[in-house]
């Protein structure tokens, strides 16, 4: 015997009235794609619940996968089985062994069938007592128990769930609209862009490319970043954007405290570009206030002026050590930690001004017009599509014989 | 000529060999140089490390690769006894162990570790229950072989995994060696934190392999030095190597999955026609792993059997190849309370996916050819 489904909640959206319907669709949508590597699940929806029936794929994986997916509060293993004594004491008690570590337990039975002969109130204690027979050092606890084994008689068969498992929580990602993050390769912005997918917003990003002051291998950090954000949400576009001629015109015609502040600036206004080409309302980054220069109060409203598009900062008022867990947790810290030059640390200043003014940066803007550079850099932006299986399910046309 | 030492080592096959002479002439470049001609070998070693952790169901942060079983056993059990040793000193381990693993955990032992050696059945099997007993507020690992490599016994990883997972502390470290691509274990297993893998066993080449550490293990190393591997085993990756350990990796699980069942039916095959002979006595359950079937004929000398078959083209083994060296007494076979006549005069057949039907009923002509000549000289009057 082993679970054929698996039982999944509904989190925050449940609350979304009359809008519930479309986030629902969104949230199956997400989940078939999702569950596109095991091809015999089904998905289910009820009322207010969803099912995935598992028809022989392996229950654990499938479960992983469907935990990295937003909307879903909370999941359990299920198991519908034949409306009869040896049957659910069976399913009981794998129930039970699915908690590995549980070592206290309750069982809760509903009957809705009342043809069904045993009452609920004897069935508690009926498949409790063949689970307290068939381990050993486990007690039942009602009150506060590791684990609540829930079953439920209907008349169609009997339904038995095991433990919760947390869900990724949020809302599903495609209900909220489409953000363009600023993506450069370190540890901030990946976990700024987990988090606004999190809230249900689809990705795009940008990455500012400066060889050979920047490496191939930084541009590869941050597709590797995409791939592991394109798990959580889908495909991720990333518009890499060459920088370098910007950064060398900046570095030689702006007053060096500045340089800073007026590079932080034309990414903005390129990102807008972007954006605005490609439908997008709004800009993503990993900025956190009084980190470093660029995210000091007066730079972030120094930054600020060239784009009146909303910026979602997720971080903004996050703890360093916070983010990190965060990054470990999504699998984003190693990536972010090999150790390559980014676009941010080439051209850094000896002294950047941590108190730059909006009248000064585009004083020293004005001297000099960057209209065309930023033309010619968008023209010759690339998108590369970064799917989730892109890393893992295939290989590399270049490494096929090799692997 | 019939190989039938797989157990010992296999031969490598043809694909793995070009990904070997590919890897070390379009990617000869050490992965840790900055130029781009390093980063594309590192990205072949990024792509391989994807691969294999595809292949293992575990992350590919948790690939470490290395020169293969002894490396991995030791790494695994000095690693997490170094790491661990204010929490506690003391080992679980079986009787039965590759010597990579008893060596190690004697050699801890003189450091001032304690090894429980946990006994088997006469089959070669541990006792789950005997290995709860052993368990003690300062025990940090446990190790356990996945398939014996003398006798085939398959032990109880899963439950053993089942139970550790009560016991947060304890670190359970499986030496796959022999297992891998015959008796699929799931290392993805959350129970399972250590496992150990060698390339030469499955058709890969010697000197590759690789130790899974799951994520929450962490490993005092072996080697130090420029912190490749995340600094759990420092020197320059052996790329062509692990390219070809990945490749064998991959045709291995494609044979598994193809040629299972015709695996079984040779092993099957060997084992009803050696039961049919009277002077042969069974060691392997036969419930054992597909491709290692050990018996003894008493009052033979194994070499001379060996030997004489060799003079066919026919090669098995006596033992394990690791052990042969020394006295003829197989521990293993000691360990599961076989008479001293049993146990002097094993021998190990092991197949692979490349042994056919008629490979084994000419083995098996040959052998009955050969116990009739020396019964003349030898039988059992020695």
């Amino acid at each position: 015997m082993n679970f054929d489904r698996i039982l999944i909640r509904y989190g925050e959206m449940a609350l979304k009235g009359k809008n519930r319907n479309h986030f629902e669709q969104v949230l199956q949508r997400n989940l078939t794609l999702k569950l596109r590597p095991f091809p015999n699940t089904k998905i289910r929806k009820t009322r207010d619940r969803m099912y995935v029936l598992l028809n022989g794929e392996e229950p654990n994986d499938v479960m992983k996968s469907c935990q990295e997916v937003f909307g879903i509060h909370s999941l359990s293993f299920a198991i519908k089985v034949e409306k009869k004594e040896e049957d659910l004491k069976e399913a009981a008690l794998l129930a039970f062994t699915d908690a590995s570590s549980a070592k206290t337990f309750k069982v809760s039975a509903k009957r809705t069938d009342k043809d069904f002969p045993i009452h609920s109130k004897e069935l508690n204690p009926l498949l409790g007592g063949h689970i307290l027979r068939n381990t050993e050092h486990v007690t039942v606890d009602v009150h506060n128990p590791d684990v609540e084994i829930k079953v439920e008689v209907r008349s169609d068969a009997a339904y038995v769930t095991a433990q919760d498992y947390p869900g990724a929580g949020g809302l599903p990602v495609g209900t909220t609209g489409k953000s363009l993050l600023l993506l450069s390769g370190g540890i901030d912005s990946p976990v700024s862009g987990y988090l606004t997918l999190k809230r249900g917003v689809e990705l795009s990003a940008v990455h500012f490319h400066s060889p050979p002051y920047t490496s191939e291998r930084a541009k590869q950090k941050v597709i590797d970043l995409a791939g592991v954000l394109s798990k959580y949400g889908n495909q991720v576009n990333v518009h890499v954007v060459p920088f370098t001629a910007i950064q060398q015109k900046i570095h030689r015609e702006m007053p060096e405290g500045y340089s800073m502040t007026i590079m932080r600036r034309i990414m903005m206004r390129i990102s807008e570009l972007i954006a605005r080409k490609e439908g997008i309302l709004s800009l993503t980054t990993g900025e956190s206030l009084g980190q470093v220069a660029s995210q000091t109060m007066e730079s972030m409203n120094a930054i600020n002026e060239v784009t009146n598009y909303p910026i979602i900062r997720p971080l903004v008022s996050m703890d360093k050590l916070e983010i990190i867990d965060i990054s470990r947790k999504i699998n984003t810290y190693d990536i972010s930690i090999r150790p390559y030059e980014d676009c941010c640390t080439v051209f850094v200043p000896k002294a950047p001004k941590t108190k730059p003014t909006r009248e000064k940066a585009a004083y020293y803007e004005s001297s000099t017009d960057f209209t065309k550079d930023v033309q010619t850099a968008l023209q010759q932006t690339s998108v590369i599509q970064v799917k989730a299986d892109t890393s893992s399910k295939e290989i590399e046309d270049e490494f096929n014989d090799l692997l | 000529m019939i190989y039938l030492d797989n157990s010992a080592t296999t031969q490598p096959f043809p694909e793995v060999l070009e990904s070997f002479y590919k890897g070390s002439t379009d990617f000869f470049a050490n992965p840790s140089s900055i130029h781009q001609l390093g980063s594309r070998s590192e990205k072949l070693l990024s792509e391989a490390r994807k691969q294999a952790a595809r292949y293992l169901n575990v992350n590919e942060t948790e690939v470490v690769f290395t020169s293969g079983g002894t490396e991995g056993n030791n790494l695994a059990i000095k690693g997490a006894a170094f790491m661990h040793q204010t929490r506690g000193k003391h080992i679980i381990t079986s009787q039965v162990e590759h010597p990579s693993v008893l060596e190690a955990c004697r050699s801890l032992e003189t450091l001032g570790y304690e090894v429980s050696y946990v006994k088997v059945n006469e089959e070669g099997r541990v006792n789950l229950e005997d290995i709860k007993e052993e368990i003690r507020e300062d025990t940090i690992l446990v190790s356990l072989m996945s398939v014996n490599n003398e006798l085939g016994t398959i032990q109880p990883i899963e439950e053993v995994a089942n139970l550790l997972s009560s016991y947060p502390k304890i670190l359970f470290h499986v030496d796959h060696v022999q297992g891998l691509g015959k008796v699929p274990i799931d290392i993805g297993n959350r129970g399972i934190d250590l496992c150990t893998l060698s390339g030469h066993k499955i058709h890969g080449l010697k000197g590759t392999g690789a130790l899974i550490a799951k994520q929450h293990v962490s490993l005092f190393p072996l080697f130090h030095g420029g912190g490749q591997e995340k600094a759990q085993r420092s020197g320059t990756e052996n790329l062509p190597g692990t390219t070809a350990f990945v490749k064998a990796l991959r045709l291995i699980e494609e044979l598994h999955s193809k040629e299972a069942e015709q695996l079984q039916s040779l092993h099957d095959q060997l084992y009803s026609s050696l039961q049919q002979i009277e002077k042969v006595k069974l060691n392997s359950p036969i419930n054992g792993a597909p491709h290692i079937v050990n018996f003894s004929v008493p009052g033979y000398k194994p070499e001379v059997i060996i030997h004489s078959l060799g003079e066919r083209e026919i090669y098995i083994s006596t033992k394990s190849a690791c052990s042969s060296k020394q006295p003829e007494v197989s521990s293993v076979l000691q360990a599961c309370h076989l008479d001293r006549e049993r146990t002097t005069s094993a021998l190990r057949v092991s197949l692979s996916y490349l042994t056919t039907r008629e490979e084994i009923t000419r083995f098996i002509a040959a052998f009955h050819e050969v116990l009739e000549e020396l019964e003349e000289t030898m039988g059992r009057s020695l």
